[in-house]
């Protein structure tokens, strides 16, 4: 028999016994449909953050902070007092942190294949006000290098440019009295802020881009390298020299030409010099291994219902194989081999497994955008951008394939058991 | 496709089923032989082993010892696929259960064998027509073959078993589910395919009627071969 012919006679077959062969297709249907939901969420919700976190430019940034287990751990016994560790007040919790400082700096420059250290300068505006308007707390957050921001218009700050920049969140757009995010671009707006001596003083910046609302970004401006040095300078007048230069966090850029076990190793080697070094893909990678791993648990609960499904199909062929046990003996005598009886009730099971899955993935597929429909509409309308369903054509080809690969896997078994039969014995049968 | 030359032999034939006390002697030492063109029939009541006699020669089953030779070979040098195409294009079957799938169409069912062999399709629906239309039921080619009648089915019956060509129809019961009037008529279907195209015809059954319009009658009782009487019907 023909492999067309063999496809063509199971199809038929499959539909001899309508509502069994429905049955097992919907509960097919239900881990596919499953499947393709939690799978749909996961790549929507990754999608959304690789998304607001950019495209991560540059991948050669090691974000830096003093470890974070050397103080305040109520189990350790306490360390000895460094006079070269400078410690902050004014930790979570009443804890002090470590502040890095200009030896850290040197330090951490020191290490093979870190070509730049500089620190990260946190700045604390007053207010912001646009020439129209009233004004407005701020908190304002430098860019990080080499990442790239969710942005409704304009564009993102540049580092390298000696003007002021920065970029507004979406939600100031209209306080500050701008019809749009897209007039907001180009405008001057003003951010005043308070020095050592409690002068408070006036800054200009223009505003380059406007940023969605997000998850991630904490609602803040965004300022470039120039602003945030300004404001920093301006904020640090009048300190006494001992608090100037301390820092709590530093970006070291590395060489982008190393290797992943080199860049391991420059980080174990920071770390055990008590830094922590992070890349900015290992801070995502911590969110995202949170949300894959809810994925996953959703993505087992769907594996399990395919799990009762194939015993399905193996139930419904027992009976297949069982109602046509003379057509079985009749085809054998008329010298129909094993391996084609064989063939002909896996290609059964395989299509109850490829009609349930196209099944699930389409009604998956429909749910999921009718959802996020609605979804966008309702309570997750604070984060445009947002699809919490997402179907990439690979991922569902390999699910489909996948549940087929399941599907055939249950059907060896009766196909086996059509494929043994005795023809005498068979065609005797009553 | 094999041509045989003298149809099929059986030398020294013994089939037992079971072990130890259950064994069960369903044949014991059968010699028979077939020439190519005969009509033999097989006669005897039921258990008598005549089934068994069929199954073997139509190679669906082995001999315990003994052996059957096809066209002359032994047939334990046959296995597996040549088996298989030798079932598919030299034989033919006709149950007296029809064995049809009555929801396909009486030509889905006549052109099974040629599927199994692997014919396209357009040859196959030709086929299937011409030897429809041989047994008188192009008409009924697209029926379901529920909605024939006990006789139609037999014929759709024949013409399945002569899709192919074959050399050597086997028959069990070719009449016995059918009234005096339609068996009349089958079997008149099969001797004229005998006379006219040369097919070797086995027929099993325990009409003595039926028998007596073969050229070759074997009986058989409780597993051993009673009488064989060649050329009876020559010389009636």
């Amino acid at each position: 028999m023909k492999i067309t012919d063999i496809f063509l006679t199971a199809s038929s077959n499959l539909f001899r016994s309508k509502l069994r062969t429905s049955l097992t297709i919907i509960a097919i249907f239900v881990g596919a449909f499953t499947l393709t939901i939690t799978n749909g969420i996961g790549s929507g919700i990754s999608g959304y953050i690789n998304q607001q976190l950019g495209n991560l430019g540059a991948k050669n940034v090691l974000i830096v902070q003093p470890n974070i287990s050397t103080m305040g751990s109520t189990s350790s016994a306490p360390q000895k007092y460094n006079p070269a560790k400078k410690v902050t007040a004014g930790g979570f919790g009443g804890l002090n942190s470590v502040s890095l400082t200009q030896t850290d700096i040197d330090k951490i420059r020191a290490h093979p294949g870190i070509t730049q250290v500089v620190p990260e300068l946190s700045v604390a505006a007053d207010y912001i006000q646009s020439a129209t308007s009233d004004k407005y707390q701020v908190t304002v957050s430098p860019n990080i290098r080499g990442t790239s921001l969710d942005l409704a218009a304009g564009a993102d700050v540049s580092d390298t440019s000696s003007a002021y920049q920065l970029v507004l969140p979406d939600s100031y757009v209209s306080s500050l009295g701008f019809s749009s995010a897209q007039t907001a671009i180009g405008q001057t707006v003003t951010i005043g802020i308070t020095n050592a001596l409690g002068q408070q003083s006036r800054q200009a910046a223009t505003v380059v881009g406007v940023q969605q609302n997000g998850i991630i970004g904490g609602g803040g401006i965004t300022s470039n390298n120039a602003f945030t040095q300004h404001l920093y300078n301006i904020q640090t007048e009048g300190l006494p020299l001992a608090t100037r230069g301390r820092y709590q966090i530093l970006e070291a850029t590395f060489n982008p030409d190393l290797s992943a076990a080199q860049l391991n190793t420059l980080k174990q080697n920071l770390k055990d010099q008590g830094y922590t070094a992070e890349t900015v893909q290992d801070r995502i990678g911590t969110f995202k291994t949170v949300i894959s791993g809810i994925i996953d648990v959703l993505d087992a609960f769907a594996v399990i219902a395919l799990l009762a499904a194939s015993f399905g199909i193996i139930n419904t062929l027992l009976m297949s194989v069982q109602e046509r046990t003379k057509e079985i003996g009749l085809m054998k005598s008329m010298g129909m081999g094993s391996g084609r009886i064989f063939l002909l009730f896996s290609a059964e099971a395989v299509m109850i497994g490829f009609w349930g899955s196209l099944l699930g993935v389409l009604v998956a597929f429909g749910v999921g955008s009718l959802a996020d429909r609605i979804l966008s509409r309702g309570f997750l309308k604070g984060l445009p951008g947002l699809q919490i369903v997402a179907f990439p054509v690979r991922s569902i080809v390999v699910i489909m394939l996948i549940i087929m690969v399941i599907a055939f896997l249950a059907g060896t078994l009766p196909a086996r058991r059509a494929a043994r039969q005795n023809p005498i014995y068979a065609l005797r049968y009553e | 496709m094999p041509e045989l030359t003298s149809a099929i032999a059986a030398h020294d034939v013994t089939k037992t089923y079971g072990k130890g006390d259950g064994m069960f002697t369903a044949l014991s030492h059968v010699s028979i032989e077939v020439q190519k063109g005969d009509s033999v029939a097989i006669i005897g009541k039921s258990g008598s082993g005549k089934s068994t006699l069929m199954h073997l020669l139509a190679l669906m089953d082995k001999p315990t010892t003994g052996s059957i030779s096809i066209g002359g070979d032994d047939s334990t040098t046959l296995a597996g696929r040549k088996l298989n195409r030798l079932r598919n294009q030299a034989f033919g079957f006709v149950f007296q259960q029809f064995f049809l799938n009555g929801n396909a169409s009486v030509l889905e069912n006549v052109i099974l064998p040629l599927k199994i062999a692997g014919v396209g399709s357009r040859e196959r629906k030709r086929r299937g027509h011409d030897v429809l239309k041989a047994v008188e039921l192009d008409d009924k080619a697209k029926n379901k073959a529920n909605d024939l009648s006990g006789g139609q089915k037999q014929r759709a019956v024949i013409a399945r078993a002569l899709i192919n060509n074959p050399q050597i129809i086997f028959a069990d019961e070719p009449t016995g589910n059918l009234d005096s009037a339609t068996g009349q008529k089958v079997e008149d279907i099969l001797f004229n395919l005998n006379k006219q195209h040369g097919i070797t015809l086995f027929i099993v059954t325990h009409d003595e009627d039926l028998a007596a319009r073969c050229q070759k009658q074997i009986h058989i009782k409780d597993g051993q071969v009673v009488s064989g009487s060649a050329r009876r019907k020559v010389q009636l």
